[in-house]
């Protein structure tokens, strides 16, 4: 088993050179789209033979000298972000084939960045390593701004720059955090400091502090979020999937694996901090999506709110403690995977909206369900499962956040309640959306368009799926990380 | 019978309704199918498990674990939760039979159909279900489906916006309701309602009146309780049949049943009952007047509707489950009928303004005699459904201690009169005077079958009950009171009538103000969208302007630094070097006393 965590690296690499190399467009696109599926498939027997604590490891000596280690496991938290990954990758690799940019550096390239992407991605997932974490958490950075800065809109330039610089500025307080908790502890190894927490409380909460807002950046948590809708609204479809469907995600798995499950006191002094912003990155981000005019800069400034979701499980979890056992915790995991799953699928719709009609103006859309309904259709099953709704995956990350905060009493009532108006608001936003978008006479830019694609289709289905499955089976995610 | 079965209730509409959303939109065919099958099986399982009832019975399994916590999926069956199931079967049922006539010609009539299914679902998920997470899951699903099935008419301008009312005004009460859930699960260790019944004694009275109250926004959403019931009447731009739904079995009814399935909490807070009830007197008399002034034959209903919920959480406010939940199943049968007839009217003559009808008890026989047993069981008439209900309201309030049961009494006979004169100005006006329709399409059997049926229901269903629990209601002098009021509220009517043509010329200048319902809707526009559309356009340009443009800034500004220290660099090349020098040399000479001092 532990030879399949080195794999899960090696494909997507190998099929990234491939994809590189390869003179034909279509044998490129082919062959990343191969590498991927092998991926995806080998994340599959993964859960065979698991147990307490770390399923599978792989352990072996990288720089003796330093006291560096290859150090790769996976369990219960990490597993449902690494089939994610694989998953969503596969299906963006997928759908390169069949949309290929028009015009643009080829598309074969477009899916060898996607790979490298996903073994950054992965590396990130299953490092026990914090220099190893540090590592991967990097590698993802440069092809991601590859892919805004190559296949993205007009302002595709100055996004991904903005992207570059910010997230840049988050790893360097990464690099501090990882390589003061490692030399202040005498370990890098992620198993031992979570084993035993050896570090005084209050370099606990100095370092907390600081790997705290590296991944505060990437998560994005409010104020440190606006670099995500310009590279949102600049990205290609597939590069809005892979930032908002997993590549935001490093940001709050590295929080409850680093920052939660390392340094625990100082994530119990600074959670009431965390809460507050994660509350205030609810209530802020669905205002700014209430008063927002462009399709894709909704669905990215509702990520800001739906991580502030997210968030506010983690803090919640950092105060009651227990990691993967806490309901808190176990809420940030849900809302994780449900945001994934179902903000891909939002982007997905929004670029093909986009694509057919030119505009992502709200004022020129509407009337969608009259021309194209079964878009329409799949788009009005994405806002219910966005705004939370009971049996679609959206419900549980949100409403146990909030059931998490009222747990713990005190002023973290008011904070979910708070949380819980939020919700309110992020149903008014979406409701606003499918209101200007599908509802209505059909407008001029979406007459006429076509309906959707036979790769579309293949593309869109295992997630509306999923989107289901995780709303009816939300143990599927909860029961695997206990 | 195993009460498995019970399981049924909310699983099989679900599949079907689910299957119904796979399947080609133009397949008619498999769309009605499905979607009768889903609720004949539901109505079916009713039936039988109310037949074989023994006693209280609790099935479950764990769903899913989060943290120390529980949340489990399965029943709760008792015979109240089975009559509920019962109506919501029939109530679905005749409208799954009625949606095939009357949205004949609908090319998105499959999505329809899957949607009622999934709709009858989730409102059986809130009646049988034994844990407050799936009770909440069915609660929003509704939700849902009414924003779904609201919007569903492409013709009409307003469908859209009445959807997102509804959804989003019961969305706001939504907030409460997971509050008080959160409240009451975490307290109690486990949200199933047993163990919470059971934990209840042990929890402080803070927190179960806070609970409490929470709970009744959620209540106040979905039941359309004054200040949340204005997304009801707007709620009419969805097809009648779904209409019905709504306000007969589903969706407002979810409300007022939940109160009764948690009693024993609102028993424990109160001051939650007390605000129930004023909310309660409340709603009774603004639905009731707000229907005397409407002409769209709907609307009439639909404030109708708002006031019998009233009725309904009055009762329970002085503690009256039983009559509340008696009076929420004739009015299910009575509304459906209405609504359903309704209907057929507009169908027939092709417009909801009763000003443009008249005349029609010669050309829709069937139609005018169902419409007759249905708006006097409404106000009330004996011995028809209504009549036995109300009186069993009437009279917990007469014999209830405290300011609140005195406000529901009043409120109550004030809204006998109020209702008996609406019901009669509808009819009298529909079915009597000139005739304005030439061309009346008369209603296919589809359709007047099920009104025909619900017919029977709203005229007997109050004296069978009555007939098997003769205690609910008390027939003395006290009880004749209603009476009288319902039938002066008659009399009044009809002399307005007979005097100028509609009985609501009495209202004279206060009509438009009672048709509008007391301008509340502008009220709620002035007091919260306006404010919030504001806020969030005020937010959008704090958040791009002056969050981002701090980021920007700091971008910009340190470019300008770049520049500046880049010319200062050029110009003064030796002062740099200067500069240079001097960090050097000290370097070097505390380098030299760190080694001296070693």
């Amino acid at each position: 088993m532990s030879a399949l965590l080195t794999a899960l690296l090696v494909v997507p690499f190998a099929g990234a050179i491939l994809a590189g190399v390869l003179r034909s467009e279509r044998a490129g696109t082919y062959a990343a789209t191969g590498a991927a599926l092998v991926t995806f498939l080998l994340t599959l027997p993964l859960p065979i033979g698991r147990g307490e604590g770390m399923w599978h490891e792989a352990d072996t000596a990288w720089v003796p000298g330093l006291g560096l280690r290859y150090h790769l496991g996976v369990d219960g938290i990490s597993y449902p972000l690494i089939v994610l990954t694989a998953l969503l990758t596969l299906l963006c690799c997928a759908y390169t084939i069949w949309h290929a940019p028009a015009g643009r550096p080829s598309g074969a390239r477009l899916a060898a960045l996607l790979l490298v992407i996903e073994v950054g991605l992965l590396g990130v997932f299953l490092s026990l390593d914090l220099v190893l974490f540090f590592i991967a958490f990097e590698v993802v950075l440069l092809p991601m701004y590859a892919v805004i800065a190559g296949w993205g809109g007009e302002a595709r330039q100055r996004a991904a720059r903005k992207f570059a610089l910010y997230t840049l500025f988050g790893s360097v307080l990464l690099l501090i955090g990882v390589l003061g908790v490692g030399i202040s502890a005498g370990t890098f190894d992620i198993v031992a400091l979570t084993q035993n927490p050896s570090l005084a409380r209050s370099t606990q909460i100095g370092f907390f502090i600081v790997l705290a807002i590296a991944f505060a950046v990437k998560a994005p948590l409010w104020p440190l979020h606006t670099w995500l809708p310009d590279a949102h609204t600049e990205a290609p479809t597939v590069g809005s999937v892979i930032l908002a469907g997993v590549l935001l995600k490093m940001g709050t798995y590295g929080i409850i694996r680093v920052g939660l499950g390392v340094l625990p006191e100082g994530a119990r002094a600074v959670a009431p901090a965390l809460g507050i912003l994660a509350v205030a990155a609810i209530i802020i981000g669905s205002l700014v999506c209430l008063a927002q005019k462009e399709l894709k800069r909704l669905i990215a400034y509702s990520s800001v709110g739906h991580m502030g979701f997210v968030l506010l499980g983690v803090a919640a979890g950092a105060v009651s403690g227990g990691l993967a056992q806490s309901m808190g915790v176990q809420a940030a995991l849900l809302g994780n995977i449900a945001h994934g799953v179902i903000t891909g699928l939002l982007f997905f719709l929004a670029g093909a909206i986009k694509d057919r009609t030119h505009t992502g103006s709200l004022d020129d859309l509407g009337g969608l369900r009259e021309t194209a309904p079964a878009m329409a259709g799949v788009l009005g099953f994405a806002a219910l499962a966005s705004l939370g709704l009971p049996g679609l995956a959206g419900f549980w990350g949100e409403a146990f956040a909030v059931v998490a905060a009222v747990q713990l009493g005190g002023g973290w009532i008011a904070l979910a309640a708070i949380a819980a108006f939020g919700a309110a608001l992020t149903a008014a936003y979406l409701l606003r959306l499918l209101r200007r978008v599908t509802h209505g006479p059909a407008a001029s830019s979406v007459t006429g368009i076509a309906g959707v694609t036979a790769a579309e289709r293949l593309a869109w289905s295992p997630l509306v799926l999923l989107a289901l499955v995780l709303g009816l089976v939300p143990a599927l995610v909860s029961g695997v990380a206990q | 019978m195993p009460v498995e079965l019970a399981y049924l209730l909310p699983i099989v509409p679900a599949a079907c309704g689910l299957l119904g959303l796979l399947m080609p939109r133009s397949n008619r065919r498999i769309g009605a199918a499905l979607g009768v099958t889903g609720a004949s099986v539901a109505l079916a399982v009713a039936v039988v498990l109310l037949a074989t009832f023994q006693e209280t019975v609790e099935k479950y399994f764990t769903w899913v674990r989060l943290g120390s916590i529980d949340v489990t999926f399965g029943v709760l069956i008792d015979r109240r939760a089975l009559f509920v199931a019962l109506a919501v079967g029939v109530v679905a049922l005749a409208v799954q039979v009625y949606s095939i006539g009357y949205l004949a010609g609908d090319e998105h009539y499959g999505p329809y159909a899957a949607q009622v299914s999934i709709f009858t679902a989730a409102m059986l998920a809130v009646v049988v279900g034994n844990d407050l997470i799936l009770v909440l899951a069915g609660w929003e699903v509704m939700g849902a489906c009414s924003y779904l099935l609201i919007a569903h008419d492409r013709t009409l301008p307003e469908a859209p916006a009445a959807a997102v009312k509804a959804f989003l005004v019961t969305r706001v009460g939504d907030v409460g309701f997971l509050l008080g859930i959160a409240l009451l699960g975490v307290a109690a260790g486990s949200f199933r309602i047993s163990e919470i019944f059971v934990a209840l004694p042990g929890m402080s009275g803070t927190t179960v009146t806070a609970a409490a109250l929470l709970l009744l926004a959620g209540v106040a959403g979905k039941s359309a309780q004054f200040p949340l019931h204005t997304w009801l009447p707007d709620a009419m731009a969805g097809p009648t049949p779904i209409s019905a739904l709504i306000h007969a079995a589903t969706m407002v009814a979810a409300g007022v049943y939940v109160v009764a399935r948690l009693f024993p909490v609102f028993q424990a807070a109160p001051v939650a009952l007390t605000v129930l009830g004023v909310m309660a007197a409340i709603t009774l008399l603004l639905g009731a007047l707000a229907a005397t002034a409407q002409d769209d034959i709907k609307r009439v209903l639909a404030w109708s509707t708002v006031s019998q919920l009233g009725y309904m959480t009055g009762a329970l406010a002085v503690g009256a489950t039983t009559p509340a939940i008696f009076h929420l199943l004739t009015h299910a049968a009575f509304k459906a009928l209405l609504f359903l007839a309704a209907g057929c009217v507009i169908h027939a003559v092709g417009t909801n303004l009763m000003s443009r009808m008249g005349g029609l008890r010669r050309t829709l026989p069937v139609t005018f005699w169902s419409m007759t047993i249905g708006l006097a069981a409404l106000a009330g008439v004996p011995p028809l459904a209504g009549f036995w209900s109300k009186e069993a309201i009437l009279l917990a309030a007469e014999h209830g201690t405290g300011g609140t049961a005195v406000l529901v009494y009043v409120a109550g006979l004030a809204g006998t009169f109020i209702t008996a004169w609406y019901a009669t100005r509808l009819w009298l006006k529909v079915f009597f005077g000139p005739g304005y329709n030439d061309h009346v399409h008369a209603p296919g059997s589809v359709m007047q079958a099920p009104v025909a049926l619900l017919a029977v229901p709203s005229a007997g269903l109050g004296l069978g009950i009555y007939l098997a629990d003769q205690e609910i209601v008390e027939l003395d002098a006290v009880a004749l009171l209603p009476v009288g009021l319902m039938l002066l509220g008659i009399l009044a009517a009809w002399w307005g009538w007979r005097r100028s043509g509609d009985p609501a010329a009495v209202l004279g200048r206060m009509q438009p103000f009672l048709a509008a319902a007391f301008r509340l809707d502008d009220v709620q526009d002035a007091l919260v969208v306006r404010p919030f559309t504001r806020l969030a356009a005020l937010t959008r340009v704090a958040d791009e302007s002056g969050v981002d443009g701090v980021v920007t800034g700091v971008g910009t500004g340190t470019v300008a630094l770049g520049g500046s220290l880049t010319r200062w660099h050029r110009s003064g090349v030796p002062r740099a070097l200067a500069g240079v020098l001097v960090v050097a040399a000290a370097s070097v000479v505390i380098f030299a006393l760190n080694g001296l001092l070693r």
